[in-house]
C-alpha cells in the first residue's frame, strides 16, 4: 500500500513537472517578470540565435493593449502567418521603456509620446512609429454627485476642475504608465496640483483603479477600452469624453541592439521583431486593429493611424 | 548592471535619510501584520490546544484538513476577503474594501489555520504529559490550558512568529484587498511588486532589504531565545 502511493505521488509530481515546463513557453502572462530574466540568462544564447531566429520576440507593452483583449485578437493572425510567436509583457509604460534599456524587449508598444521619443533619442531605440490611438473618458459614479455630466460633457479641464475644488473623491493610477502620465498632463493642463485626502494613487493597474473607484464611488480618467470591458461589472458611468485632451497615441518602437555590449546585443531579435513593426504598419493589422471591438461593444476600441 | 548598484546606493540613501514615505510603509507593514497576528494567535492558541487535547470523533479527518489548509494560497483568501467585502458582497455594508482593516481581516484569515494547525500538533504531541500533571492536581479544563501555554510557552512563540514571517511575507492578499494606495494601504511588498512593474528599482531594494533585515532579527531572537533554554 505504501509503495503503491509513493509510486503514485511520484508520478504525479513528474507529471506537473512536465506540464509545468511545457506551459512555461507558452503565454503565461501570470508572471511576465520571472519569464523574461530566465530567458536573458543562459539559454538564450544559444538556442534563439542559432536554431530558431524570427521564432520568438518579446513584446513589451502597456497593461491597456492586454487588458482591452485587442493583442489576443490581432496575434494569433501574426503568429499564424509568420510562425514568430510573441510573447507579450504586459507592464506599465514606465517599466516597458525600462525593460527596453535593459535589453529585455525586443519591441515596444507604449504610449507616453515624449517618453518614447526620449527613449529613441537615447539610443535604445531605432525609430518611434504611430501604430494607433484610442481614447481616454472621465467614468464616475452613475448618479454623477458633481453634475458633470450636465455642466462639461465634452470639457474634462472644467470637470477636474470642480472635482479638485469639491475635493471629491479622484482615484489615480499612481503607477507611472502611459494613462497615470497622461492624467497628470491634464491636471497640468488644468493648472492644478492634485493632491490631498481626496487624491487616492492606487499604484495598481486600470482594472483593479476601476474596481477601487467603483467601491469608492469616486471619479477617474481610464481608457476607453478597459471600462467597456468592465462596465458590467461597474456601477460607474462615462461622464466625460470625446475632448482633444484625452486622445492618446500608441507608438511602436522596435529595439536597437547596437545600444547594447555584445553579449546582451545577441539576445536581441532583432530581424523578428522588423517583420513585427512591418507586419502591424500593413494594412491588414490595421484593418484589424479598427475592427476589434465593433462586434462587441458596437464600437471599435482603437483608431488606427499609422502612415 | 549599473542600475543594480544605483538602486542599492539609492536604497540606503533612502534609509539613511529616514525618508517618509518608507517608513509610513514600513509601519503599516508592521502594523497590519502584527495585529493579525495577535488577533489570530488569541483565539487559535487555547483553541489549537483544547482540541490538540480532546479525543472526539473524525479527530483524525480533522488534523488532515487542519494541516491542508494551514498552506492556504494567500491570494485565495484575498479573493474571498475582496468578494465578501466588495460594496455588492454580503459584507459591503461595512465599506471596508481597500482600507487597512480589510488587510488585517485577510491576514488574520490567512495565519489562523497556520496557528490553529501548529498550536494542535504541538499540543497533540506534547500535551497529553502536562494534561495528566494537571488533572492528577485537579486541574479543570481551562486551568490544563493556561498550564500548557505556560509549559509550552516557547514552542507557542516559535509558531507564533512562524505565522507574524507569513503574514508580513505575504503579497497576494493584501494587494487584493488593500489595493495598494499610495499612504493608505501601502505595504512593503506590494510596494516592491509595484515599484518593480514601474521600473523603479531603488524603493523595492531599500524595502526589500528591511523585509530580509526584520526576518533576520526575529529569527536571530528566537534562536538565541530558545538556544539558552
Amino acid at each position: 500500500m505504501k509503495r503503491f502511493l509513493a509510486l503514485s505521488i511520484s508520478i504525479l509530481l513528474l507529471f506537473t513537472i512536465l506540464v509545468g515546463c511545457k506551459a512555461d513557453s507558452g503565454q503565461d502572462v501570470g508572471e511576465p517578470e520571472e519569464e523574461v530574466v530566465e530567458e536573458s540568462t543562459e539559454p538564450a544564447e544559444e538556442e534563439t540565435a542559432e536554431d530558431e531566429v524570427g521564432g520568438r520576440i518579446i513584446l513589451s507593452t502597456t497593461t491597456s493593449t492586454q487588458d482591452s483583449g485587442l493583442l489576443d485578437y490581432i496575434l494569433p493572425v501574426f503568429e499564424e502567418k509568420y510562425g514568430i510567436e510573441v510573447d507579450v509583457v504586459a507592464v506599465g509604460t514606465g517599466k516597458a521603456l525600462q525593460m527596453g534599456r535593459d535589453g529585455d524587449a525586443d519591441i515596444l508598444l507604449v504610449h507616453a509620446k515624449e517618453s518614447e521619443e526620449e527613449f529613441v533619442a537615447e539610443g535604445y531605440g531605432k525609430a518611434r512609429f504611430d501604430v494607433m490611438y484610442n481614447d481616454f473618458i472621465l467614468v464616475g459614479p452613475k448618479d454623477d454627485p458633481l453634475k458633470l455630466k450636465e455642466k462639461f460633457p465634452k470639457d474634462i479641464l472644467g470637470g477636474l476642475k470642480t472635482i479638485a475644488e469639491n475635493e471629491f473623491t479622484f482615484v489615480s493610477r499612481g503607477d507611472d504608465s502611459g494613462t497615470h502620465k497622461k492624467e497628470l498632463s491634464i491636471w497640468k493642463e488644468a493648472q492644478i496640483e492634485p493632491a490631498g485626502d481626496w487624491y487616492l494613487e492606487a499604484g495598481s493597474g486600470m482594472g483593479d483603479v476601476l474596481k477601487i473607484t467603483d467601491e469608492k464611488q469616486g471619479y477617474t480618467i481610464s481608457d476607453r477600452a478597459t471600462y467597456l470591458n468592465m462596465r458590467d461589472e461597474l456601477d460607474l458611468d462615462i461622464i466625460i469624453e470625446g475632448d482633444e485632451n484625452l486622445f492618446n497615441q500608441y507608438g511602436i518602437i522596435p529595439i536597437n541592439p547596437e545600444a547594447f555590449d555584445d553579449d546582451v546585443k545577441g539576445r536581441i531579435n532583432e530581424e523578428g521583431a522588423q517583420i513585427f513593426l512591418d507586419w502591424i504598419l500593413s494594412d491588414e493589422a490595421q484593418e484589424l486593429i479598427g475592427e476589434y471591438g465593433v462586434e462587441e461593444f458596437g464600437m471599435p476600441l482603437f483608431v488606427p493611424n499609422a502612415k | 548592471m549599473d542600475y543594480i548598484l544605483e538602486g542599492f546606493r539609492e536604497a540606503l540613501k533612502l534609509l539613511i535619510s529616514f525618508d517618509k514615505e518608507v517608513y509610513d510603509i514600513i509601519t503599516l507593514s508592521l502594523f497590519v501584520s502584527t495585529t493579525a497576528t495577535i488577533i489570530a494567535s488569541l483565539i487559535c492558541i487555547p483553541l489549537g490546544i483544547h482540541l490538540g487535547l480532546k479525543e472526539f470523533k473524525g479527530k483524525r479527518a480533522f488534523s488532515r484538513i487542519l494541516y491542508t489548509s494551514m498552506s492556504v494560497p494567500s491570494v485565495i483568501v484575498g479573493l474571498v476577503v475582496a468578494i465578501a467585502l466588495s460594496r455588492r458582497g454580503p459584507l459591503g455594508g461595512l465599506n471596508l474594501l481597500y482600507t487597512p482593516k480589510a488587510m488585517i481581516i485577510a491576514q488574520t484569515l490567512l495565519v489562523t489555520p497556520l496557528i490553529l494547525g501548529l498550536t494542535y500538533s504541538l499540543s497533540k504531541n506534547r500535551g497529553k504529559e502536562i494534561e495528566k500533571v494537571g488533572t492528577s492536581l485537579g486541574a479543570g479544563r481551562g486551568d490544563i490550558i493556561v498550564l500548557t501555554i505556560k509549559e509550552l510557552k516557547l514552542d507557542l512563540l516559535v509558531n507564533v512568529v512562524t505565522a507574524f514571517s507569513r503574514a508580513i511575507s505575504e503579497v497576494g492578499a493584501v494587494m487584493i484587498v488593500g489595493g495598494n494606495i499610495k499612504n493608505r494601504t501601502r505595504v512593503i511588498t506590494t510596494t516592491i511588486s509595484m515599484m518593480n512593474s514601474m521600473g523603479d528599482y531603488p524603493m523595492a531594494i531599500a524595502l526589500g532589504l528591511v523585509l530580509l533585515l526584520m526576518s533576520f532579527v526575529i529569527n536571530s531572537l528566537i534562536y538565541t531565545y530558545s538556544g539558552e533554554d
